[in-house]
């Protein structure tokens, strides 16, 4: 069921809905195991000064190969919208991806986006060619105007970023899905692989997480579970739930009884 | 010269270009991108931008990330 059920987006097709993180790894190489029993083809990275002072330090991408990844850079850490454009423009230098997570922070402490200037900075970018993914909270009217903005996906929290409380807002979600026609890729706050399940489930077209695999007790181990929750949550979707019900409704026939 | 590498005061040879800077700092310019006083340096223009004396200098790769 799952053969021609392509994600899509601008041309580019995606091979895994999981899509990872790459921060809070122990090291580089146990990063690079986990993103490897993950299935994803999608890694997300932040943009950072280079380390000019230690000539032997490693570099991310000789773990994850640009070849085998799609590298999908953030701009993580950006409180103003003239930041977040920074840090996507030098992004985008690096010759490796035209992709860009677009984050602008509004809050220290929940994390949750700066709406107008990630609306503003949607535009720009994507004026400027980029292909704009941006991190909003779960709010359907928001979702719509980054579309109109050019985004070409949005990726809606499901709780604060690292939080692990799961999808806190199913409903929102769902109108979401509705109502935006664009993927939608929820990003953030998952914490376990049910999480990861009930978002696709919702229809979903992908999840990003990292924290829930990085901050695992068994990175590799729980990688394999997202990957499998994935799959399951999708099929779950395609092939269509049973209504919920109050009562009871027996499975065994009555016909035959003694 | 002096330069403000990556929020670090340093010094350069007069004349250097910034091809000349990633080379002496064994940086692959492959995996970088580069800003000087707030402008992106284009990788094809690695080779004949030439540093000024007091530019800062931002050298960024990819890192970790969520």
């Amino acid at each position: 069921m799952l053969a021609n059920d392509k994600l899509i987006i601008r041309g580019i097709e995606f091979k895994s809905r999981l899509w990872v993180g790459t921060g809070k790894y122990k090291d580089f190489e146990e990063t690079a195991k986990a993103i490897e029993a993950s299935g994803a083809d999608v890694v997300t990275v932040a943009v950072r000064r280079t380390n000019i002072f230690d000539k032997r330090s490693e570099n991310l991408l000789d773990y994850i190969d640009p070849k085998r990844y799609k590298i999908l850079p953030n701009t993580a850490g950006c409180y103003t919208m003239e930041d977040a454009l920074r840090y996507a423009r030098l992004a985008r230098e690096t010759g490796i991806s035209d992709l860009i997570k677009l984050e602008v922070i509004g809050d220290e402490k929940t994390l949750f986006p700066d709406t107008c200037a990630t609306l503003k900075a949607t535009e720009i970018l994507a004026k400027e060619g980029f292909i704009v993914l941006p991190y909003i909270n779960d709010d359907p009217v928001m979702a719509l105007r980054l579309v109109d903005a050019g985004a070409s996906a949005v990726m809606p929290l499901a709780a604060p970023i690292g939080s692990g409380l799961g999808i806190r807002n199913p409903y929102n979600l769902k109108i979401i899905l509705e109502q935006a026609k664009v993927p939608i890729v929820v990003d953030a706050g998952v914490g376990t692989a049910s999480d990861v399940a009930v978002a696709m489930e919702l229809g979903c077209d992908a999840v990003l997480l990292n924290t829930a695999i990085a901050g695992a007790k068994e990175p590799v181990a729980m990688a394999e579970a997202m990957k499998h929750a994935v799959i399951a949550g999708r099929l779950a979707y395609k092939a269509g739930r049973i209504p919920r019900k109050l009562y009871a409704t027996a499975s065994s026939p009555i016909e035959g009884m003694l | 010269m002096k330069l403000k590498l990556n929020g670090t005061d340093s010094e350069i040879k007069d004349g250097s270009t910034v091809a000349d800077l990633l080379k002496t700092l064994q940086i692959e310019p492959a995996r970088v991108a580069v800003e000087i006083n707030l402008n992106i340096i284009k990788k094809c223009n690695f080779s004949n931008h030439v540093l000024q004396d007091g530019d800062s200098v931002e050298i960024v790769n990819f890192v970790g990330g969520g």
